[in-house]
């Protein structure tokens, strides 16, 4: 018995953020519903990269890895039937989840207020980028600006350079965090007491927490922390120290004396480790720059795996900074099963990203892979809204409903 | 039936918290949300009491902005597990806790005879989240794994920085923090299915597998296109060949402004060039480019080359203010690289009331935290706790819960157990 078994999400959630949250979902059994629409498709369906290079809607391997296990339906949201449609499924729907720009569903007349009257313990779950209400709740935003917004960019980067964008859209990366145990929350709440609810999660303010304490240091102690590439406030040798080949690396981070004790003695200590500038930590960190060098010319003739390994195996802090190829074939993933390869007929053989915990009795499961658009369409209509066939064919005819785009040559 | 004024989520539900520092935000995310979390600490403290920032720069145990951070909302026991005496009062807390979350290396508890199958016995519908670096077996499990560590083996560090330099961590650790936030999410998970069963489980979290899924497309770039993603610093790969620029020097700071294809990216881009022409700053070819229709992934280095330039000297030649002022009425993807004192200010941070200020009897000044993480309609999350001190609640539960007499918790006290 899976842990979401029976659980009905209609989800209107797309890019990353939403689609990763509902994918913890469907792969511990709930049914999940995507509403998507070929006149405005999600933007992870046009980026790569795509089944033998070639784009297309149902192409894609980044937005493959969110949406397997979940089902396609297509509805042209712009036809004014639509929403009658969305209505019929609310009553099935133990939640619906969007993370549109605040004002939309509104528009659309799909505003948690006006679901509530069709399920009176409705939980819908809103995930906009700056919440609703306040002056810039309706700016349109991308993952990459959050990082910005919640003060992650400053800090990040060379003290002599300007700061650079940790990799990606990575506040979407963030927020289902705090946007899982608050749906889960959100349900058990209302199995306790029949009552639902609207959460309704700005992303820069769940992100934020995970910048707290330098946040909290600049409203109590009006200091502001700055950027200091990798260094650590108090603690050196601590830094990616280059090593054989081109652009590879291994980090060292000397947490304790002791620490620094075991490196020395996998160095063979020479003569520079006994100087009494490196003798305390203190020490260490003052003189740093020099530190770094002296260290950095020692990793520099080993290979980084065989400079982890052999430091690991003395005690000491330290890692390959791995490729993404090194993630794909890492043996400590792999013993994970982190990476699941799935078929699909378009995106080909591809890694879905699986969840990253382990239920000692409640094994994932990935039974499907991401849906074509409008793939699921018919079958969605009469296994959840009971429609008869002859509905459902005038609603296609009439470009209400739109069905699997794959018989148009896989655009 | 309506929910009283102090209505919470979590509210039936006991959690024990015996992590370390970098994963307090795990149980947090529970209290947050109604749960009444233990803190369990080592009767001399916390480490995480160590951590500044301080408040008022006072480094004292009790004024640790870190600690603050992290544990609002959380209730304080001391208890030493390593002595026979303090597991055996553990195991009394177990039968009536609902979570269990802890952060030792794999084995650890174990070793004390407080491994999950320990704890089961104990009590059978527990759930136990244990947070590692690499998760509780496997080849790297027993290895160790400080924030910058993990980060370079999570595959992050190498797709961010300056090409010419190190690969970067970001400059906040955040590699226990995905995986405090992944334990909170496969507790409640794990909570659903105990509703099925009646019993509790194990939740083993990786936290390199937590960093691994903030990769955006990387892994499936390399398993598809065999495309190694290489770090850019103000710009980013978005395929193996294609590219997008995201931050750009202004008068005063750095904002960003997606410069890229794809449907919301390129309606905002069109924008922006009108606007640089509006204001005599046109350029004839990026004028000509229509960047809505162009794919995501669509700007090869050729074309970058060309049109950064003149988009470079119009945000040069303004202030973050007036390009984030021009940015929302045009509805341009452009935000300013905000720092503390930005995030504080942000107008729509205080349209929104996020800060919340609690009092202290012993601070002379109210203490600013950080807002809700979610706005829930019917069970609104609220600051109800101050964090706590060292032991606060140990007459509370050692006790008054129980049970246990004046002269025993004195005897525990003296012998170090609490």
């Amino acid at each position: 018995m899976q842990p979401l078994q029976g659980l009905h999400i209609l989800d209107f959630f797309w890019v990353a953020i939403g689609p990763m949250s509902t994918s913890y979902l469907a792969e511990y059994g709930a049914t999940i519903v995507r509403i998507e629409s070929q006149g405005r498709p999600e933007v992870l369906r046009h980026a790569p990269p795509f089944g033998g290079g070639v784009s297309g809607l149902n192409r894609s391997a980044y937005y493959a890895n969110y949406n397997a296990n979940k089902y396609g339906f297509g509805l042209n949201m712009a036809h004014p039937k639509a929403v009658d449609i969305v209505k019929r499924f609310v009553p099935w729907a133990d939640v619906v989840t969007e993370n549109f720009t605040p004002g939309t569903m509104e528009k659309w007349g799909l505003a948690y207020e006006d679901l509530r009257p069709l399920k009176p313990d409705l939980i819908m779950m809103s995930a906009s980028m700056l919440g609703r209400g306040g002056p810039y709740s309706r700016q349109p935003g991308f993952g990459p600006v959050l990082s910005s917004l919640s003060g992650m960019t400053g800090l990040t980067g060379w003290p002599d350079r300007p700061p650079t964008n940790p990799y990606g859209a990575y506040t979407d990366f963030v927020v289902p965090k705090f946007a899982l145990p608050a749906l889960l929350a959100a349900l058990d709440y209302r199995r306790r007491t029949g009552t639902g609810q609207h959460l309704d999660i700005s992303q820069l303010e769940a992100a934020l927490h995970f910048m707290a304490p330098p946040i909290l240091e600049c409203a109590n102690n009006d200091r502001e922390s700055q950027r200091a590439a990798n260094r650590h406030p108090a603690v050196a040798p601590h830094a990616a120290y280059p090593c054989q080949g081109e652009d590879r690396w291994c980090t060292i981070a000397c947490m304790t004396d002791t620490d620094w004790q075991a490196l020395c003695q996998v160095m063979g200590h020479p003569s520079w480790t006994q100087d009494d500038r490196f003798a305390t930590m203190h020490g260490r960190k003052t003189h740093e720059p020099v530190l770094d060098e002296l260290v950095g010319a020692w990793t520099a003739d080993w290979d980084a795996y065989e400079l982890m390994h052999t430091l690991q195996d003395a005690g000491v802090p330290a890692g390959v900074v791995y490729t993404n190829k090194e993630i794909i074939e890492d043996t400590q993933l792999a013993h994970r099963g982190h990476f699941v390869y799935m078929e699909h007929p378009d995106v080909g053989r591809h890694p879905v990203q699986r969840s990253e915990f382990r239920l000692s009795q409640a094994p994932a499961e990935h039974r499907w892979p991401a849906p074509n658009l409008g793939q699921h369409t018919v079958q969605v209509c009469q296994e959840i809204l009971g429609m008869h066939d002859d509905e459902i064919q005038a609603l296609i005819e009439d470009e209400v409903l739109e069905v699997d785009t794959r018989a148009a040559g896989g655009k | 039936m309506e929910p009283s004024q102090d209505a919470s989520m979590l509210s039936p539900y006991r959690v024990l918290d015996m992590t370390h520092e970098w994963c307090l935000m795990s149980s947090k995310i529970l209290a947050d949300l109604g749960a009444d979390v233990l803190q369990i600490e080592p009767p001399g403290g916390h480490p995480a009491r160590r951590l500044g920032p301080f408040y008022h720069d006072e480094v004292h145990p009790e004024r640790s902005l870190f600690w603050w951070s992290y544990t609002v909302n959380k209730r304080s026991i001391s208890l030493d597990i390593t002595t026979s005496d303090g597991q055996h009062l553990l195991k009394r807390l177990v039968s009536s806790a609902h979570f269990l979350i802890e952060s030792g290396a794999p084995g650890e508890l174990a070793a004390l005879g407080l491994g999950y199958a320990d704890l089961a016995a104990v009590n059978p519908e527990l759930i136990v989240v244990s947070i590692t670096p690499f998760g509780q077996d496997g080849p790297y499990a027993h290895y160790k794994a400080p924030d910058l560590v993990g980060m370079g083996l999570s595959g992050f560090m190498y797709v961010t920085g300056d090409a010419d330099r190190a690969p970067l961590r970001v400059g906040f650790p955040h590699f226990y923090l995905h995986g405090a936030g992944a334990g909170a999410a496969g507790a409640m998970i794990a909570h659903m299915h105990r509703t099925l069963t009646g019993t509790g489980q194990h939740v083993d979290v990786s936290c390199q597998e937590a960093v691994a899924r903030a990769l955006a497309n990387a892994p499936q770039s390399y398993a598809l296109e065999a495309s190694i993603i290489k770090r850019q610093g103000a710009y980013r790969q978005t395929g193996g060949g294609t590219f997008m620029r995201i931050t750009w020097p202004c008068k005063d700071g750095y904002v960003n402004f997606q410069f890229s294809g794809g449907a919301g990216a390129g309606r905002s881009v069109n924008a922006f060039v009108r606007w640089m022409a509006e204001d005599g700053m046109g350029d004839g070819y990026l004028e000509s480019l229509d960047f809505a229709t162009l794919g995501y992934g669509a700007i090869t280095q050729d074309m970058l080359e060309r049109v950064v330039p003149p988009i470079e000297r119009f945000i040069a030649s303004k202030t973050k203010a007036e390009l984030f002022e021009g940015a929302t009425s045009r509805r341009i993807l452009l935000f300013p690289v905000s720092s503390p004192q930005d995030i504080l200010e942000n107008p729509q941070l205080q349209a929104r009331q996020y800060y919340q200020d609690l009092t202290h009897p012993e601070l002379d000044t109210p203490v600013t935290f950080l807002g809700p993480f979610v706005q829930a309609s019917a069970t609104p999350l609220r600051m109800r706790r101050f964090p706590p001190k060292l032991g606060e609640h140990n007459l509370d539960i050692y006790r008054d819960e129980l049970g246990l007499a004046v002269e025993e918790i004195a005897r525990l006290r003296q012998t170090g157990v609490i």
